[in-house]
């Protein structure tokens, strides 16, 4: 009797300490997720307050004429002409008109300054769009240089940066801005163009497109390949030496260090097989080579996660091996499956260092139209932009992680969202 | 016959015990007691060892079925009796460093034959396992399934018919009829199990194995499954694994036991339970061990 209130003591003073050692677990795990949680918060709050700023741009207000004479063109058809005209003088006669008491070669070119030197192409665009404008005029809003769009912009935030400006071109903006001749827009360049060494002109549409091109090749070669190789090594192969030695080398690739699988691009693909660079067919084929592990090792343990039971049930009613696998493993290990691939496709996605490798590092203008088209990637263009002078490439470098990060926060979703919808309980 | 089996599970346990545990040692080469043989078997099996990798699971058994017969096999955990129902629609197959050795035959023809094929194997012989797993699709597909597998149904409407008819051979009809389209993971696990065996039976099977069918179920449904083992007896050849004896008592016309991978005795299922011929069979049916 007294043995068994002395163990009711000891139970209770044991359960004391175990309360608190409980206590004190979770409280580990809630540093945890905080300390996990604030690092992202960090990261978010650094990247946007940087980058926000690049999604609206300085445009200024001029009255432009068409002048046929100024241009030096009188057919809009011909090539040539439209290659020689000298498209830039547009905005530099409508600045000389809107201040009209400059004078002096080096005042006229800071003036000059004002404008972005696209702003007459873009002038051109609009004109070969709307041929009737040629020999009128009209008032419209023209792309500022980026020097006075970092100006403009650190001006309203309160701490103006005119360092790479002169006393008279601030004196210039600030009477436009007056005039309401001035403003912010919404930089759409950002979005609709490709890479330009000048941080206005500059846009992520040739990087997305790459990307994208480069993704959906990664993703036609690297899911089937995976799924067929993860099926065959768990429901077919024997188990040996040799699939364990397979086994052993899929996790090893898994785990090596992604330049390397550029490094492979380069000496197979390019070297050997003489794929041209910079184009998405090899980036595809590369990334491919780096998911693959990846896919392969998720869709492995997807398939594991299909109960035995239902093999067996399968199996027990007479369906072959390969009536088994398409009727009942693959439609319950499918949701694992995709999800691996995304988490893949996303990891590919954010890849930069084995496309440096095969020449998607290149400076490309123009916006890949195919997946043989020379082209960038998102990491890529944030890699280049990081690296440029300009001051005006900082917000673009975080505008442009903001946008990879969208991308990969929707990947992400859609792969939990489709693990949820697919999910079949028994 | 062996004479102390008529004073069976009367001695005072406590005092015979080291006598008793010395006679419960199982000697090598042991013959299998009891009526194994039939005239004209559906099934016989000659001198079958079973291997995993080396350790042998499976000791020289050799006993028939015969035609609609419900036979069942008992024995303490471990004894092999599910691995030997498992070799005989050679679900065996499926695990790896398993070996068969000797001779399994059904209606004359060796069911180890190379040239024989597993998936027709399985279809004549179908077999339900211990744990009801409905596939997650609808109670209909579930039963149509291996039909449409074997291409048995010409039409959509033949394919109705099998469904129902399975489904009433398996006691479950009435209880489905109004869901046939929902899933077969939503019934409890009496009907779930009944379901399997819907399924089982709907590529009409010309034997059915059970692995001890009725181990995940409570009282009643266990009555239910008994109930229709035996109404199935009437068309199908049944051997059913159980660690119920009283189980085995109710469904079956003859008991197998078995013990460390040896069969040790096949009789009459009430003449096992009343006077059971091997002292093994009757410590165990005593309660000694298992």
């Amino acid at each position: 009797m007294s043995k068994s209130v002395d163990n009711l003591e000891k139970i209770r003073k044991s359960l004391s300490r175990r309360n608190r050692a409980e206590k004190r677990f979770r409280l580990y795990g809630v540093t945890a997720v905080l300390i996990g949680l604030a690092a992202v918060m960090l990261l978010f709050t650094d990247i946007v307050s940087k980058g926000h700023g690049a999604f609206r741009i300085a445009y200024l207000q001029l009255d432009i004429t068409y002048d046929q004479d100024l241009i030096g063109i009188d057919n809009l058809t011909d090539p040539q002409q439209l290659a020689l005209g000298n498209w830039q003088a547009m905005p530099k006669v409508a600045l000389r008109n809107q201040f009209p008491d400059v004078s002096g070669r080096k005042d006229k070119r800071s003036l000059y300054g004002l404008v972005s030197n696209g702003a007459g192409f873009d002038l051109k665009d609009r004109l070969l769009e709307n041929p009737l404008l040629l020999g009128d005029s009209e008032t419209l809003w023209v792309l500022a240089d980026d020097d006075i769009d970092t100006y403009y912009k650190s001006w309203l935030d309160g701490e103006p940066y005119d360092a790479r400006l002169t006393a008279k071109q601030v004196a210039w903006i600030h009477e436009l801005h007056d005039q309401g001749k001035l403003r912010l827009q919404f930089n759409s360049n950002l979005f609709t163009r490709g890479d330009s060494r000048e941080p206005e002109q500059a846009g992520i549409r040739g990087a997305v497109m790459g990307s994208l091109l480069t993704l959906i090749l990664t993703l036609l070669l690297s899911f089937p390949i995976g799924v067929s190789a993860a099926i065959y090594l768990e429901e077919f192969a024997p188990k040996n030496a040799w699939t364990d030695f397979i086994e052993v080398n899929i996790n090893n690739l898994a785990a090596v260090p992604s330049i390397i699988f550029g490094l492979l691009g380069l000496a197979i693909f390019i070297n050997f097989f003489h794929v041209p660079r910079s184009v998405p067919i090899v980036g595809g084929l590369v990334l491919t080579l780096m998911t693959l592990p990846t896919i392969i090792i998720t869709s492995r343990a997807a398939i594991k996660s299909v109960p035995p039971s239902i093999r067996e049930a399968a199996l027990g009613m007479g369906a072959s091996k390969y009536q088994m696998v398409l009727h009942h493993v693959l439609p319950l290990a499918l949701p694992g499956m995709l999800t691996g691939a995304i988490i893949g496709m996303a990891q590919a996605l954010g890849e930069s260092a084995p496309l440096l490798m095969i020449g998607m590092v290149a400076f490309i203008v123009d916006i890949p139209g195919g997946f043989s088209d020379p082209a960038t990637v998102l990491p890529v263009q944030i890699f280049l932009w990081a690296d440029s002078p300009e001051r005006a490439f900082i917000e673009k470098t975080s505008a442009a992680i903001m946008v990879l990060l969208s991308f990969l926060i929707i990947m992400n979703t859609s792969a939990v969202w489709l693990r949820k919808r697919l999910e079949r309980r028994w | 016959m062996n004479q102390n089996a008529s004073t069976a599970g009367t001695k005072p346990a406590k005092d015979a015990k080291p006598e008793a545990m010395q006679t419960l040692e199982l000697t090598d080469n042991e013959a299998t007691v009891g009526q194994c043989f039939t005239d004209k078997p559906k099934m016989s099996m000659r001198n079958v060892n079973v291997f995993y990798e080396d350790k042998q699971a499976i000791h020289d058994v050799s006993v028939d079925i015969a035609k609609n017969e419900v036979i069942a096999m008992i024995g303490p955990s471990g004894c092999g009796k599910s691995t030997f129902l498992r070799s005989l629609n050679r679900m065996n197959d499926t695990v790896d460093g398993c070996r068969v050795e000797g001779k399994i035959c059904m209606d004359g023809e060796d069911l180890y034959a190379p040239k024989l094929d597993v998936v027709e194997l399985r279809a004549r012989v179908g077999i339900v396992f211990q744990k009801p797993n409905p596939f997650p699709k609808s109670i209909y597909d579930n039963v149509a399934y291996g039909p449409k597998l074997h291409g048995l149904a010409d039409s959509r409407v033949d394919l109705d018919e099998i469904v129902e008819k399975s489904l009433r051979k398996a006691s479950l009809w009435d209880e489905v009829k109004e869901r046939l389209h929902q899933a077969g993971t939503g019934l409890s696990g009496g009907q779930q199990q009944r379901l399997y065996i819907a399924r089982a039976i709907a590529v009409s099977p010309e034997m059915i194995l059970m692995d001890e069918p009725c181990s995940a179920l409570d009282p009643i449904a266990t009555a239910k499954i008994e109930e229709l083992i035996e109404e199935l007896s009437e068309n199908f050849t049944i051997a059913i694994v159980t660690h119920s004896m009283q189980q085995a008592a109710r469904v079956s016309h003859r008991t197998a036991y078995f013990h460390l991978g040896r069969l040790i005795e096949v009789n009459p299922t009430e003449q096992v339970f009343t006077m059971p011929a091997h002292r093994l069979t009757e410590a165990y049916i005593t309660g000694r061990f298992g």
